[in-house]
């Protein structure tokens, strides 16, 4: 219990500007769980492998050479080339800002819209809350991967075109977790004072019922971030992906796949990339939840 | 009991109105017009119009819906764009390669997660338990297609241990062959989930009361665990299988096709390459039909397990 109102009680602040108070509290929840240190430690040299990626890519990516086709990883190509000759790794490493700017952008938009879609049916309650929560809900039931297939394939498969269908598809688990804290904290002591100061229901949500969901929200994004980036790996697995010959991991996986009785490595090393990404934000997320919620530990 | 199931029928039709309904407006806010884009752009004009006219594109949007609504419960779902079938017999024709797929996954799920969850809590924080916590986070980090190719490379490639394309039936050998590794590589992601919500659900009923009353009174340590404990943490579990057979049936899409399996994956898959509107409509439909169903489930099973369920 103490753990929690550490996490989330801004309202009984010590004597610090917000600022240092909240760098330390996040320090604290990442101590909770050391594993959190080792996913975010993993998931930050992704990021820095992805943007220097023209730096680091030994080759283009792009750059077919039929002669090379299919190479065992050598010397010159550390983890082999492709059917078209290309180099697995410079592909690699240009198929994770794909991977990352889309899971990046598509979970931003859904926590954004999500947790706003949870704080109005938290806050107004009533009629609009249970209309608002049931469409979530049906949301929620429908297998959010076909949701986001159709979606795709209705659109066109291009890199905006995905993200809001990633995004669409996340919205109801933050609607969800935004909306239940709304619920408790509209009734606490400093928003019926915040009221009785005449602030403006905008004003009481974004300015004080936000930042103190606002840990959750954050936790959920790690753990969605990672759906969604698998998800974008799904959709390029079958094709609807960022069209060729951009490198995808899920691309890649595709076309390894299918030269797959010819060379395992190609189909492997973007599985594994894709791995160690998700597995290092489940770690991250997971283990800040426990900080976050106890109550939740463990839980999916 | 009756009051109960009545309730829970009442709000699977509403469910299953209002996803039906998103279906119907999903289909219908893609850019352009369906006719357009299943021809392509040399159509001719009446060409297009007859389309629109066998589509039913041509009706007023009312009209639609209610054709749509009447014909999704009639089991009129239209005629396959490509083969010339009707929807559901191409759908019912596959579904039940799917359901079983699915179902023999979840049982290996639950046969592995349960027991693996039901160990860690008891061993809260002792290198088991961590162990535990650590696969069962790795499991749920595999994105089920990725899984697929994994066992694929390692049991039906490196060693050839079992078929690369798994669609034989017939005798026990067969079947066994076929189904097993899909059903591993979807198996151990919801051994995954199940794992972790049976241990947090195991260690909150641990700390009740009526555990420590339990063992107070001499009753084996067994006894309470699996009587007392598991039973009282079979709700969030059930909700959790419940919510997660959802999931799976979006997972097996991916495992059909890397196995090459016949079923809704590799069905739905053609009707997107292919633009088949009418089919993916209909895979739609039968696709919130079994969600709903599976939710229904869900709700009838916590009044079977939980007496008190019933009285809310």
């Amino acid at each position: 219990m103490s753990q929690m109102s550490a996490a989330r009680g801004n309202s009984s602040a010590p004597a610090q500007t917000p600022l240092a108070y909240f760098a330390a509290q996040t320090i604290k929840a990442f101590n909770t769980n050391k594993t959190s240190w080792i996913g975010l430690a993993v998931f930050l040299i992704v990021i820095a492998l992805a943007i220097f990626a023209p730096a680091l890519a030994p080759f283009d990516p792009t750059d077919q050479n039929i002669l090379e086709k299919l190479r065992p990883p050598s010397a010159e190509h550390w983890l082999g080339t492709d059917s078209f000759g290309r180099d697995t790794l410079s592909r690699l490493l240009y198929g994770a800002r794909i991977s990352l700017v889309i899971g990046v952008v598509s979970t931003l938009a859904a926590m954004l819209l999500g947790s706003a879609i949870g704080m109005l049916a938290g806050w107004h309650g009533g009629r609009i809350d249970t209309v608002t929560m049931q469409t979530m809900d049906v949301l929620l039931a429908f297998p959010s991967l076909i949701l986001g297939l159709i979606l795709v394939a209705m659109l066109g498969p291009s890199m905006l075109n995905i993200i809001i269908a990633i995004a669409l598809t996340s919205i109801p688990p933050f609607a969800r977790i935004a909306r239940a804290p709304t619920i408790a904290i509209k009734e606490r002591e400093f928003v019926l004072a915040g009221r009785a100061l005449g602030y403006s229901d905008t004003r009481i949500v974004a300015g004080h019922i936000l930042p103190n969901i606002f840990p959750e929200i954050l936790v959920m994004g790690s753990l969605w971030l990672a759906n969604a980036i698998r998800t974008e790996a799904s959709l390029a697995f079958v094709g609807l992906g960022v069209k060729p010959p951009t490198p995808t991991w899920g691309g890649m996986i595709r076309e390894g796949f299918e030269n797959i009785l010819d060379s395992y490595t190609l189909a492997l090393m973007p599985s594994i990339s894709i791995l160690i990404v998700i597995f290092a934000l489940n770690l991250l997320g997971d283990g800040l939840r426990d900080a976050v919620d106890p109550k939740l530990k463990g839980e999916t | 009991m009756t009051a109960f199931v009545v309730r829970r029928l009442a709000f699977a039709c509403v469910t299953l109105f209002a996803v039906l309904t998103l279906v119907f407006v999903l289909v219908r806010i893609v850019p352009g017009d369906p006719a357009q884009l299943i021809l392509g752009d040399q159509a001719s004009r009446e060409a297009i119009e007859s389309l629109r006219h066998r589509l039913g594109l041509d009706l007023p949007i009312g009209e639609q819906y209610a054709v749509f609504l009447s014909g999704a419960l009639r089991g009129d779902w239209g005629v396959s764009m490509v083969t010339g079938q009707p929807v559901i017999r191409e759908v019912l024709r596959v579904l039940p390669w799917t359901i079983e797929l699915t179902v023999v996954s979840l049982i290996l799920g639950i046969l592995l997660g349960v027991p693996a969850g039901v160990y860690a809590a008891i061993h809260r924080n002792r290198l088991v338990d961590y162990a535990v916590r650590i696969s069962s986070l790795l499991g749920l980090s595999f994105p089920p297609f990725v899984a697929a190719i994994v066992l694929l490379l390692a049991f039906a490639i490196a060693l050839p241990w079992f078929p690369v394309i798994s669609a034989q039936s017939g005798s026990f050998a067969a079947w066994y062959r076929s189904i097993t590794l899909p059903a591993v590589s979807l198996g151990l992601i919801s051994a995954a989930y199940i794992t972790r919500v049976t241990r947090s659900a195991m260690l909150e009923v641990l700390s009740e009361d009526y555990v420590r009353t339990a063992r107070a009174k001499g009753v084996p340590w067994n006894a309470v665990i699996w009587r007392h404990a598991l039973r009282n943490a079979l709700i969030p579990i059930i909700t959790v299988v419940g919510l997660y057979l959802g999931i799976l049936i979006g997972n097996s899409v991916l495992t059909e096709i890397v196995f090459s399996r016949p079923g809704l994956g590799k069905l739905l898959i053609g009707a997107l390459n292919q633009r088949d509107y009418p089919m993916l409509q209909g895979m739609m439909v039968i696709y919130t039909l079994v969600v709903v169903l599976v939710n229904l489930l869900t709700d009838l099973t916590y009044g079977f397990v939980d007496p008190r369920v019933k009285l809310k």
